[in-house]
């Protein structure tokens, strides 16, 4: 019996589980509901967790156990020489007899000794399911048993089912945090292998990018450099560019949707605002490509300026312009929650509209506003389409925005596409570039998080 | 204060008085009649409306108003929830603009202007006529701000010396000066209920206004704070034409020489606050004030 029909027969049991507990517990006062210490359905809960809870723990223990189980006793029923192989290559076998398992050849002639070990292999496996799923039903048949047991009219089903939720809850909450823990582990892992070879102050301080190790000994040419300050001030620089566009555009608007707009403009532009963040970032990279970037390009040599068909402007640009509906949106909220009654205190001491705004309303709402200008900080930085299409994969070292440059996403990006082997410093350099990344964002993120929590303090 | 008092004593005793009114002779206005009774011109009027209609949409929340209100008196509007009394204070400032579906119609003159002119700036006028609100809603600025606000848009101070001088007067009328004359600088919304009701008084009276509009301005304040704002109010109406909406009939009582009852946007009874408490004429009136209003 495979563990996908028995999760199904699992769920019945669960169901009947619940059937089971409503009636007995119905039948313990003799369906006078009031005569119960919970509400019937949670008598039903009640049964249906303890059926399913403690054989799924069961399976999962059982099945992420089983592989290796299963490994070592196939590797067992191998002849000798071939156990005393090295442990890479016995991985390799080992792969092959799980292919064969699954069907997954491709090739006619299959080794006999490998076919043999693959019978083997299915053979346990299937008797290893069978065992797994008479215990786990069992254990679920008990589980209903137990709780049917305890069930009677003063048994507090209900504050064992809200246990029962509340864990699920922290589960849930702390899902988030431990993933996020995964990926700093993972990409900090990689970075220290990376330091090891390159030193740290080198890639931090370093002035110049050029991600080439030699792959022979002989190469000339290709000692590689991984400064990553030309990668840092391109970001900068893009990203700088992209916030002159959507604060001000961003806020304006803001301004005007929130203080002057009538009710009805507002329900209509406020969405299609937010629809620019709904435009996938590739089809802003095709725009900033192939419109945004000839267009400045040829402006600038009409102006006598010479311009790099990809440059920091018009990524930036681009960019800005994909950012304003986080600005303007935020924005709008914060200015909208500001009470109405600190307006009319305006008002009435005969300050103008423009007064109230510059002076009361924009200025309850600053802490708000510096959140959502943050937020799009840290979208600006993370952005690599368009940078990717619009900006190029030069990496200078320049502040001027109408050259080619290259941001740290890009070099990631670029660093990990194609065939790599992972023990070279080319490779692992992208997870470098990841933790500083990383660490840039999560910075701003809680400056954010802090300014946010001090907007909140302040009317309540 | 003796004649606070002895005011206060008559509304008490206002109930036996209806029963003898009561006893004696049948009400002469009839209970469904919604004309203003009493005498609605002042000898020496500041505010002059004449037949002032307030729609909210479609609906109309004050019907065919007409009142005057004197230079330098006190007035009080009462009546229950939703009758129209803050709306109509509310039109006295214009501050009625701020709601899209609001339309005012009929004159409301003040030394003589309309206010709903066209061609009118609400900016002065608001300077001219300030308010002071149900919630105290100090701007989430310092002490200091808070009050020199008013002066600073206005351009009443030509140098900081000036300003400092503005908000120490205005601070010292509210009664708030001893207060937190050492802490200018703290936050105005950091102060207690009543001082940030105190605070606001003193932002409005910052501005120099000849009329101050209160909308329940003790609502939100404990008996203790409330005798401030009241001691203030007389001490105020010195130099200030005062209109105040309130629930508290007593309140209306201490603080006021005229008082006019609002019923379901109408203006029911308008007279000296003597006289409406211890004698009112028009039955709807007479229930509100001994306490009979369903």
């Amino acid at each position: 019996m495979s563990p996908s029909i028995l999760l199904i027969i699992l769920l019945g049991l669960s169901y009947l589980g619940f059937r089971l507990g409503k009636n007995r517990a119905l039948a313990s006062v003799g369906g006078k509901i009031k005569d119960l210490h919970s509400l019937p359905s949670f008598y039903g809960f009640y049964t249906s967790l303890w059926s399913i809870i403690p054989a799924l723990l069961v399976t999962m223990i059982w099945l992420s156990l089983e592989t290796s189980w299963l490994a070592n006793a196939v590797i067992a029923g191998l002849p000798e020489a071939m156990q005393s192989l090295p442990e890479s290559r016995l991985y390799l076998i080992l792969n092959d007899i799980r292919n064969v398992v699954n069907g997954m050849t491709y090739s006619d002639r299959i080794d006999p000794l490998i076919a043999d070990a693959a019978k083997r292999y299915s053979q346990l496996q299937s008797l290893s399911h069978i065992v797994l799923s008479l215990v786990a039903i069992g254990l679920s048949i008990a589980g209903i048993s137990f709780s049917l047991f305890r069930i009677n009219k003063s048994h507090r089903a209900r504050n064992t089912v809200e246990t029962a939720v509340t864990v699920m809850m922290v589960i849930c909450s702390t899902l988030a945090i431990f993933t996020t823990l995964g990926i700093v582990f993972s990409v900090l892992f990689e970075s220290v292998r990376f330091f090891k070879v390159i030193p740290i102050t080198e890639f931090l301080f370093g002035l110049e990018w050029s991600p080439q190790t030699a792959m022979r000994s002989d190469q000339v040419g290709s000692s590689g450099a991984f400064g990553a300050v030309p990668l840092l001030t391109g970001t900068l620089l893009v990203s700088l560019i992209a916030m002159m566009v959507a604060v001000p555009v961003g806020l304006m608007s803001a301004i005007y949707l929130s203080e002057f707009a009538s009710p009805r403009f507002r329900a209509m532009a406020k969405p299609t605002l937010e629809i620019l963040a709904g435009i996938p970032t590739v089809v802003y990279g095709f725009f900033a490509a192939l419109t945004v970037a000839p267009f400045i390009r040829d402006t600038g040599a009409s102006l006598g300026l010479t311009v790099s068909s990809e440059s920091a402007l018009a990524a930036g640009l681009v960019m800005g312009v994909m950012i304003i509906p986080f600005v303007s949106s935020l924005s709008d909220d914060v200015m909208n929650a500001v009470p109405q009654a600190l307006r009319d205190g305006a008002y009435a001491l005969g300050a103008t509209q423009a007064e109230t705004i510059r002076q009361v309303v924009f200025p309850a709402a600053l802490p708000g506003i510096v959140g959502s200008i943050l937020l799009a900080v840290s979208r600006a930085i993370g952005e690599t389409m368009i940078v990717v299409m619009a900006a190029g994969l030069a990496a200078n070292l320049t502040f001027n925005p109408l050259e080619a440059v290259t941001t740290v996403t890009v070099q990631i990006v670029t660093l990990l596409v194609g065939d790599q082997e992972f023990d070279s410093p080319k490779t692992l350099a992208a997870f470098a570039l990841g933790l500083v990344l990383f660490v840039a964002t999560l910075l701003l993120n809680v400056l954010a998080l802090h300014v946010v929590r001090k907007y909140r303090e302040q009317y309540e | 204060m003796n004649y606070v008092k002895d005011l206060e004593t008559k509304a008490n005793y206002s109930m036996t008085k209806k029963i003898i009114s009561d006893a004696l002779s049948a009400p002469e206005i009839d209970r469904e009649s919604r004309t203003t009774v009493g005498k609605i011109t002042s000898d020496d009027p500041r505010v002059v409306c004449k037949n002032v209609n307030v729609y909210y949409g479609e609906n109309r929340a004050i019907n065919d108003l007409s009142l005057e209100i004197g230079n330098h008196e006190v007035i009080s509007f009462i009546g229950p929830s939703g009758c129209g009394k803050s709306t109509f204070l509310r039109t006295l400032n214009r501050m009625n603009d701020t709601i899209v579906s609001c339309r005012v119609s009929g004159e409301i003159k003040i030394d003589g202007k309309n206010i709903y002119d066209r061609d009118l700036d609400v900016v002065p006028l608001r300077a001219m006529v300030g308010m002071v609100f149900q919630k105290p809603n100090p701007f989430p600025k310092s002490i200091y701000d808070n009050v020199a606000y008013g002066p600073r848009i206005h351009g009443l101070a030509a140098d900081k010396r000036e300003l400092d001088a503005i908000v120490e007067e205005s601070l010292k009328k509210a009664g708030l000066w001893d207060e937190v004359k050492d802490r200018l600088n703290d936050l105005g919304t950091g102060l207690s209920g009543g001082q940030q009701q105190r605070l606001c008084i003193a932002r409005t009276i910052a501005v120099n206004p000849e009329i101050i509009l209160m909308d329940e301005p003790c609502s939100a304040l404990d008996p203790i704070a409330t005798a401030k704002i009241e001691q203030l109010i007389a001490e105020l109406s010195e130099r200030f034409t005062i209109v105040i909406v309130t629930h508290s009939m007593q309140q209306a009582a201490r603080v006021s020489q005229r008082t006019a009852y609002f019923h379901i946007g109408h203006l029911i009874e308008v007279g000296r606050t003597n006289d409406i408490f211890t004698n009112p004429k028009h039955p709807l009136t007479e229930d509100y004030i001994t306490g009979r209003f369903g």
